[in-house]
């Protein structure tokens, strides 16, 4: 079983590797990543949101679902805190 | 849990984190107010200003938080920001665009102000969730 598990692992590893030798160069602007939204919002990201900051732009307005998503998990992971360390400062006093 | 005996602050450590204090919280407004402009916004704004409470009470003591911060406005603001920025999208909708579509929103310049919103909603999400996790961590 151990055997099994070597081989699986192994394998895996080599797709992954054999996988990561053909990704795009960090910051080449040829890559699809960057040929596809990336123009659009450097081109036009002022004159159609009217801020100055590029990355405000894109994680406010372009991409405000996504923030709202994030302050959710904020949100969750506070109320989360909360339930367990209150709910074992009741345990503690009984 | 029992917690330890508390020390009595040292005057110095007081007084200077008490006058530092104020300064850390107005970066912390200016962070959270011009992150559509600058680079900054309501996550990094929020921090800022948790930690500023957060030195608060280390330098003075626990009972400090309690008194400046009662938990149910905690609680409640935690909350209110994500209803703030959620509430935007909803008024978006209301004003006939798509959710969290800044455009109609009756503003001189509506996309601006709109992030703006959604920023402070954030920021005070963050600020709100920091302090609420280190005063039960402080009272556990």
């Amino acid at each position: 079983m151990k055997l099994l598990h070597l081989v699986a692992t192994t394998v895996t590893g080599l797709l992954l590797i054999m996988g990561s030798l053909d990704l795009a160069e960090t910051g080449d602007p040829a890559a699809p990543a960057a040929t596809h939204v990336s123009p659009r919002y450097i081109e036009s990201s002022l004159e159609e949101t009217g801020v100055e900051n590029m990355v405000t732009a894109v994680l406010a307005d372009y991409r405000g679902f996504d923030t709202l998503g994030e302050v959710t998990v904020i949100f969750t992971g506070a109320i989360a805190v909360l339930l367990i360390l209150r709910t074992g400062l009741k345990e503690d006093e009984e | 849990m029992t917690l330890p005996p508390e020390q009595p602050p040292d005057v110095i450590i007081k007084v200077v984190c008490r006058s530092l204090v104020p300064f850390i919280q107005l970066f912390g407004l200016y962070v959270v107010m011009h992150g559509h402009s600058s680079p900054g916004g309501g996550f990094q704004g929020g921090v800022i200003l948790a930690a500023s409470f957060v030195l608060l009470v280390l330098a003075e003591d626990r009972a400090t938080l309690r008194h400046h911060i009662p938990p149910a406005a905690l609680n409640a603001s935690t909350s209110a920001g994500v209803l703030l920025f959620a509430g935007l999208g909803v008024v978006c909708l209301a004003l006939g665009a798509n959710y969290l579509d800044y455009g109609p929103l009756p503003f001189a310049e509506p996309r601006s102000i709109g992030m703006l919103v959604i920023e402070i909603g954030v920021g005070i999400t963050v600020m709100a969730a920091m302090l609420s996790i280190f005063r039960d961590l402080l009272e556990f």
